[in-house]
């Protein structure tokens, strides 16, 4: 089989034609300029994953909430689960950057962190 | 609750009335259907005092058109309203368009405006350097002049209320019964009783008249779509420049505005009586708008366009012309003020002694407040202030070294100042009428969201019940978490 | 009067790295003045991921890559002032700005910093006709209404113009439970990055409908709907082919203006496609000791940019203020002009004997496949690199070496594609 997509590596977003076997195995890349790319397209094939960003409930802070993300990035067919987490999550001030506001969300062994103070 | 008087609608004319009635002795409400005062035509006109050439000899529309233009002035002082007396100038185009200047000299006369003066190409060129080159002459009506119509609206209505006069919004009137010497109103905030009305419904008057059996007279919307363009393109237009009229109306104008943009506009789209809330731009009318203006000033784009809106026109449909300013045939006690059509902004403040007049007649036992207080405060604008006197401010009140709006340079202590005022600011709107946050080539795209949150903050309400104007305008939903 | 050997405008990430560069070169007064409450700017609403890639070489959240800044802020003697706001810059550099603590401010600089970002277009400059009803705002301001007042701004949405805010909102308000209908772009192609339309749009099935606009907005209070058409080539709706989207909310993501009122008030010279101040290599306007760096200058894609020409100006201010060096003179001025394909330049001169080798940053007008950018004085090639693609959404650059500015012949520099 093959797929077509853009690399998102970096801005110059290069056409990637990865051709894969029935086993969802990628057999070749072309069209990236760099290694990158070739990591992207596999990763895009068989183990697709995202940051996730949002902001989480905060008690006694100067705003109503704090930004946060994934330590680092989830399974993309993952983020609809976490937002579920992040939503029905509060968390006292003061919050301080690089805070662990939830740990291992959804059994992903990933953390949410703040990405400020509040 | 009982009053003397209800005024319906708050418009410039039912606020003017409101104020002028305000002198006398007696308990007083204007209600509006809209969360705020000037949400009608008021808001949405031209903003252009007319010199009076228009109206017919001998009508009212004359008489009261050259007597506001006379007195505007004297009312925007008292009420610190911007006001400019920069003049207007009816530009020809054809030997036909030069004659048609001719009538309309005429009529101003015999109308009794005073100074006008037929111009040729250079004295016009010399006046209006970037007019186009095929405009042969021009009508001098140097008694024209251009007001902030929204802005006398709320100050007089801020004027009445410090008289005494209540000012019920959001009351929009449903139904009127007359018994026994006595109105009962039921508004869309509870019935209220009063033994005289003033209909200034606007393009409603037709339909208030209605609840008490009157239909003597008929009112569509004409709308009118306009451009407001940066205040960079002020340098294009020095007087209020209008092309030869039809029979539509004085035609698509390009003038400064008393702030300084510039406004081109108005169309003339006659709607039917089921379209008196649409106020929606169509693309026909803003491309109208395009063509028309570049024919007066070449230059001129729409490039640097701040925002486009329309207005609707109170407009006759019964055979006449004139304003309506009597009682009614069907009430003695029921004042129609209707038909309010241009040039009905200038002549607001004339309409308001000319009702006070008649008002005084019909029930003269009233008498005159002795504590009657004829100006408003000026409201503080740092914008206009010198370093010094800025500087004194923020030392007494440092909410007015904070800016708001940077466009416009408000400050915090501005828009708690609208909101704090009598008949003060309750939504978005309301406040950019009253300081101009918003107003400004950024449209509120960095001020709103502050706007927003001093508006809920000191009126103590969540974030998401503030509106943009009132009603269901609501501008947030829920909270995210 | 207060006395300053540097101020600057505005504490975004401009401002923050242009300050931090002049420390570093030796400037011993500076003052950053910030008319938000906090330093940052629009970083600070900007809370997704994907800056930093290329100065850090981490992805960072907005916030987080303006903390960086700010902790190095911290430990440096440069003071700031948040909540102030110039509204003045008079002749011999000297700035005035009001707050509520100081009134009013009266600065002596020797030189000034402009940083102070853009703004979004908003709907009074589409010709977008419909009611005034309330739903429809700029992308940037319903960002910050979700990410730092935690309110949602609207539930069914239509996003108009796919801008990079338009695209990283359109996926903000699907994660926080909106239902984002479509996006609409006016032109044949997007303006984002592609790595936005993939993770943004595709991620999560919202239709990205290019060639396409809003022709009308429905709705008395609040928006109920809108009207959207295909456009033809000349970017005009064609009739016929209107449909009718249900939604509360309109975003607009229609293009960032350059907040350049100051600057004008300066009387400082704007290059008409930029919108931007017309500088020199060190970002040094027309007025001489005032410089301009990040979106006031020209529109970034990318925080990592801004960063990096902050830099320059910072160290340009540095070497005004420490050298007291002279503005250019004419003579010594080579122009920097684009031509056939590419839409504008930065920097638009160049000092001949600048002591450092001169990158120049600049925008396509279309999307371009296998296309060279050219760099010409005269007949003579100066530069040429063959691109597999540009793209009017992507900022590029081309490095010009000192000794090739040293022996120029002309006193021209033209930067082009040829096929």
């Amino acid at each position: 089989m093959i797929k077509e997509m853009v690399c998102v590596s970096c801005p110059i977003g290069c056409m990637l034609t990865v051709e894969l076997n029935d086993q969802n195995e990628v057999l070749s890349v072309k069209g990236n300029t760099c290694k990158r790319g070739e990591q992207y397209a596999i990763d895009e094939c068989t183990n697709p994953v995202r940051m996730l960003t949002s902001t989480v409930k905060v008690n006694g802070g100067k705003l109503p909430v704090v930004p946060v993300k994934t330590a680092k990035p989830i399974p993309k067919g993952k983020m609809f689960d976490c937002m579920q987490v992040i939503n029905s999550t509060v968390v006292d001030a003061p919050v301080k950057m690089g805070d662990v506001l939830i740990q291992d969300i959804c059994g992903t062994g990933i953390d949410i962190i703040a990405t400020n103070e509040n | 609750m009982q009053y003397d008087v209800i005024v319906i609608g708050a418009g410039v004319i039912g606020t003017m009335i409101t104020r002028e009635l305000s002198k006398l002795d007696m308990k007083l409400v204007l209600v509006e259907k809209c969360g705020d005062v000037a949400m009608g035509s008021s808001k949405a006109n031209s903003a252009i005092v007319h010199a009076g050439f228009d109206a017919e000899n001998g009508s009212l529309k004359a008489k009261l058109n050259v007597q506001g233009a006379s007195i505007m002035e004297y009312y925007c002082n008292k009420l610190a309203v911007p006001y400019k007396n920069i003049g207007s100038l009816v530009v020809a185009y054809s030997d036909e368009e030069m004659k048609t200047l001719e009538v309309l000299l005429d009529r101003g006369i015999k109308n009794g405006v005073p100074d006008m003066e037929i111009i040729g190409q250079e004295k016009l060129r010399e006046m209006e350097p970037h007019i186009s080159d095929e405009a042969l002459g021009a009508l001098w009506a140097p008694t024209a002049g251009i007001v902030s119509p929204y802005e006398l609206t709320i100050a007089a209505a801020e004027n009445a209320v410090m008289n005494g006069a209540e000012i019920r919004r959001n009351s929009g009137v449903n139904g009127i019964e007359y018994k026994d010497g006595m109105f009962s109103v039921s508004t869309e905030t509870g019935v209220i009783e009063a033994k005289y009305v003033i209909n200034c419904a606007g393009v409603f008057s037709d339909k208030v008249a209605n609840m008490i059996g009157d239909t003597s007279f008929k009112i569509i919307p004409r709308k009118g779509e306009y451009y407001l363009l940066d205040k960079t393109e002020c340098r294009l237009v020095n007087h209020v420049l209008f092309p030869c009229p039809s029979k539509m109306g004085k035609g698509i104008l390009v003038t400064p505005t008393a702030h300084g943009n510039v406004l081109l506009g108005p169309t003339a789209t006659d709607l039917d009586f089921d379209s008196k809330l649409n106020v929606e731009t169509t693309a026909s009318g803003l491309d109208e708008i395009k063509a028309s203006v570049r024919k007066v000033i070449p230059q001129i784009t729409t490039r640097n366009a701040i925002t486009s809106f329309a207005g609707l026109r109170a407009h006759r449909v019964d055979g006449e012309c004139d304003f309506i300013i009597e009682p009614s045939k069907a009430n003695d006690r029921f004042i129609n003020v209707a038909g309010i059509e241009s040039p009905g902004l200038t002549a607001a403040p004339a309409i308001a002694r000319y009702v006070g007049e008649m008002f005084k007649e019909m029930a003269p036992g009233y008498e005159k407040k002795v504590e009657f207080i004829s100006t408003r405060p000026a409201p503080i604008k740092m914008a206009e202030l010198s370093a010094e006197e800025r500087a004194e401010i923020v030392k007494k009140d440092p909410r007015y070294g904070r800016i708001i709006c940077r466009c416009e340079g408000i400050t915090e202590g501005e828009i708690i100042d609208a909101i704090k005022a009598p008949c003060g600011a309750r939504d978005i709107d309301a406040v950019k009428r009253r300081t101009r946050a918003g107003m400004g080539r950024c449209q509120g795209g960095f001020c709103g969201s502050k706007v927003l949150e001093i508006l809920a903050r000191e009126l103590d309400i969540p974030m998401n019940e503030v509106t943009k104007y009132g009603n269901g305008s609501k501008i947030l939903f829920d909270k995210t978490k | 009067m207060l006395k300053y050997d540097l101020v600057v405008i505005g504490g975004g990430p401009a401002g923050m790295a242009a300050a931090l560069r002049a420390r570093e070169c030796g400037v011993q007064k500076i003052i950053i003045l910030e008319r938000a409450a906090t330093l940052g700017g629009i970083l600070e609403q900007c809370i997704h991921t994907g800056f930093g890639l290329h100065y850090f070489g981490e992805e960072l959240s907005g916030p987080e890559y303006a903390y960086r800044f700010i902790e190095e802020l911290k430990k440096t003697d440069i003071e700031v002032k948040v909540d102030t706001m110039v509204t003045d810059i008079l002749s011999d550099n000297v700035v005035v700005a009001t707050n509520n603590t100081d009134g009013i401010l009266q600065i002596q600089a020797t030189a000034i910093i402009l940083a102070m970002g853009c703004r979004e277009r908003p709907r009074g400059a589409l010709d977008m006709p419909g009611s005034r009803a309330a739903g429809v705002m700029t992308a940037g301001t319903a960002q910050k209404y979700v990410n730092i007042d935690g309110y949602m701004p609207g539930k069914k949405i239509v996003i108009l113009g796919s801008g990079d805010i338009g695209l990283i909102m359109a996926r903000r308000m699907t994660l926080e439970g909106a239902k984002v209908e479509m996006v609409c772009e006016l032109m044949p192609y997007s303006g984002g990055l592609t790595r936005n339309i993939v993770q943004c749009l595709d991620d999560l099935g919202i239709p990205l409908k290019l060639s396409c606009t809003v022709v009308k907005t429905h709705g008395l209070e609040r928006l109920e709907g809108v009207t959207i058409a295909n456009v033809d080539e000349y970017r005009r709706p064609i009739p016929g082919t209107e449909q009718y989207v249900e939604c509360d909310t309109l975003l607009l993501s229609v293009g960032l203006i350059p907040e350049n009122e100051l600057t004008r008030m300066a009387g400082i010279e704007i290059d008409p496609i930029t919108n931007g101040a017309i500088v020199d290599e060190y970002r040094q306007t027309s007025r001489p000791g005032i410089f301009a760096c990040g979106n006031v200058l020209q529109v970034h894609d990318l925080v990592d940019y801004v960063t990096q020409e902050s830099q320059i100006a910072g160290e340009g201010a540095a070497k005004y203020i420490l050298s007291k060096k002279e503005a250019n003179n004419a003579d010594n001025t080579i122009r920097v002009k684009a031509e056939s394909g590419v839409r504008y330049v930065v920097p638009q001169n160049i000092n001949r004997s600048t002591d450092k080798d001169v990158k120049i940053y600049f925008r396509v007008a279309d999307v371009y496949k296998d296309t060279s950018v050219v760099v010409t004085c005269g007949d003579e090639v100066i530069y040429k690199r063959k691109k597999r693609k540009l793209a009017p959404g992507e900022m590029e650059n081309v490095a010009i070496k000192l000794d090739d500015i040293a022996k120029l012949s002309g006193n021209e520099l033209t930067v082009k594609l040829e096929v």
